[in-house]
């Protein structure tokens, strides 16, 4: 088995230290990069559904100044957003590298994007359930939580699935300037040094891990649905 | 039960202003089912959604089960003892929670089960779990799904989720349940079905009920009352029976033809039709028979005492709240001393008459 690896990828198994701390450092990029982003994206999806003009609890700053806030980040290329926050992620974490310096470009670069999303995945809720709901006497953290998130869970779950997907090729990005992780492993050992086997293995280790993702995702989504599309024959 | 003072409401929108509700004054007595009938857009369904406040009045006056409720200006006022203090969200939601509601489209929660879904309004209120199964098992026998508790919504047929919908509704034993085009969606069977539930409610819980609809055979069905709208203004109140039996608005005249095949006759009149040509003499006359005299044999009464022809042209006998109401079109012939006899004979015994046309 190991001759067979040493065979057809000689230089992975050269740097096979190297390439498993890089495994490991994308994951603790995704993990809690993901965390956070997942955290503060649902909140500011649910702020802005909320606070919009004809909301269940209108209020034209917060929603303003969230919302420019999300189109201000949305527009930033994130390549350019890495080293924009360079100084900033120095002043807050002491440093601007490795996977610590990598997570507050992350959790800008992905929450703008999954707080819109949320606002998607909230807005396909029907207005009717949440009158219905107001009819029988439910507050704003009532329609919030037992109405909104509550009907929204195969759409927030399929929305999730696709945010994950692009972070992880956020953090790969992330790499490039020094966080380290499979797109540093790729680029400097793979690219730079012409060991195509090294890119390849990252490639299908990445293609791997999205596949797993998507595939989570989508059960999830179908087992929440608790909704035909389609009919089928009952059982 | 709930009584509504000048109750005024104007959406602004960006199109200009429409008006919803000018003016509205009703009152709705205890245990009774109240229709309001309009056109959409007349502002029924803002009407009926201002009652629970889930549309906030401009201004108006509104006492529902006891509680009075006083809007100036888009603010809300509860109005206690003699003092007004302006009502809490939280003030507003205790109203709302009195206050059944059912919609067009049902509006049940797909992720939940029937079960979960009538349990809706129970949780958080402090009530514990038992207490609220007991009660989602009262409520699914009271609307005949028993046997449906751990199904989801979307494998109910649309008259089994609006059943759903009204055992979630009543849930919290309101006294009042509004019912905003309920039946709309769906299809005559299941119509007539929660038609008689809503009756049957009605009967067995003293539940008061304001059903808003556009089709006035539900009104004819079920309700006791009935308002008509049109331009966010009640331009005829009153029993269904009267309503039916004198239309005097050009739009209640529309709704009634639309239920009833005594309309017909209104329309053949419009259209001049040629079974409504009478001989020189004769009289087309239209006859409307109320409670009292539908059963008797006035026709052929009339037409030997007087020595006059009658010919039915077109005729319908129908019941409406349980009460008999005739209508006829026929043609009389006769000496003219003889027919002017016979017509007045009939007026005489509360049949009203009206003389469409002379030969």
């Amino acid at each position: 088995m190991v001759e067979f690896f040493k065979a057809i990828m000689p230089n992975v198994y050269a740097y096979r230290s190297r390439f498993f701390q890089s495994c490991e450092a994308t994951l603790q990029m995704f993990v809690i990069a993901g965390l956070i982003s997942f955290a503060l994206g649902l909140l500011f999806g649910v702020v802005l559904t909320v606070t919009r003009e004809g909301g269940i609890r209108p209020n034209r700053l917060i929603y303003r100044v969230l919302d420019v806030f999300v189109n201000v980040f949305r527009s930033i290329p994130f390549v350019i957003l890495l080293i924009f926050l360079i100084p900033f992620t120095r002043t807050v974490l002491g440093t601007a590298i490795g996977v610590k310096g990598a997570i507050i470009p992350l959790v800008f670069g992905v929450v703008p994007f999954f707080t819109r999303q949320v606002e998607a995945a909230l807005a396909g809720v029907s207005p009717g359930k949440l009158e219905a709901a107001r009819s029988m006497g439910s507050g704003t953290m009532g329609l919030i939580f037992r109405v909104y998130l509550h009907e929204a869970v195969p759409d927030l779950i399929r929305v999730t699935t696709i945010t994950a997907i692009s972070l992880i090729g956020l953090t790969t990005m992330a790499g490039a300037v020094g966080a380290g992780g499979l797109g540093s492993f790729a680029i400097n050992y793979g690219q730079n040094q012409q060991h195509q086997d090294i890119v390849n293995v990252c490639v299908v280790v990445l293609l791997i891990f999205v596949c797993l993702l998507q595939a989570l995702g989508s059960f999830l989504a179908r087992k929440t649905t608790n909704r035909k599309l389609f009919a089928r024959t009952e059982k | 039960m709930i009584t509504i003072n000048h109750l005024c409401k104007t959406f602004r929108l960006r199109s200009g202003d429409v008006c919803a509700a000018r003016d509205v004054n009703l009152d709705i007595h205890e245990g009774e089912i109240y229709g309001v009938i309009g056109y959409s857009g007349a502002g029924k369904s803002t009407l009926v959604r201002c009652i629970n406040l889930l549309e906030t009045p401009d201004d108006g006056e509104m006492t529902i089960d006891g509680t009075t409720v006083v809007i100036r200006s888009g603010r809300v006022f509860l109005r206690e003892g003699g003092a007004e203090k302006p009502a809490s969200e939280k003030q507003l939601n205790a109203l709302r929670r009195g206050i059944g509601m059912i919609f067009q489209q049902f509006n049940l929660l797909d992720r939940s089960t029937v079960a979960d879904n009538v349990a809706y309004p129970l949780r958080y209120t402090g009530m514990s779990r038992a207490d609220i199964d007991a009660r989602v098992r009262e409520l699914l026998a009271l609307v005949d799904l028993t046997d449906k508790a751990d199904v989801y919504p979307s494998q109910l047929s649309g008259g089994q989720k609006q059943r759903v919908a009204i055992a979630r509704a009543l849930a919290n034993r309101p006294r009042i349940l509004l019912s905003d085009e309920a039946t709309s969606a769906l299809d005559p069977d299941a119509t007539e079905s929660i038609l008689a539930l809503l009756r049957d409610l009605n009967r067995k819980l003293g539940l008061t009920i304001v059903l808003i609809t556009h089709e006035m055979s539900v009104i004819k069905a079920v309700c006791q009352r009935v308002a008509v709208m049109a331009d966010g203004a009640v331009v005829e109140e009153g029993e269904v029976y009267n309503l039916f039996a004198h239309p005097v608005q050009p739009i209640t005249k529309r709704f009634v033809q639309s239920a009833s095949p005594l309309g017909k006759i209104d329309k053949m009149i419009i259209e001049g039709s040629p079974l409504l040509r009478v001989g020189p003499g004769g009289y087309l006359v239209k006859l409307l028979f109320h409670r009292d005299c539908v059963g008797d044999s006035l026709i052929s009464d009339v037409s030997r005492r007087f020595g006059v022809n009658l010919n039915i042209v077109l005729a319908n006998v129908e019941e409406i709240q349980g009460v008999a109401l005739g209508g006829m079109i026929a043609a009389v012939e006769g000496a003219p001393e003889a027919v002017q006899a016979a017509l007045d004979y009939l007026r005489d015994k509360h049949v009203s008459v009206e003389v469409i046309a002379r030969g």
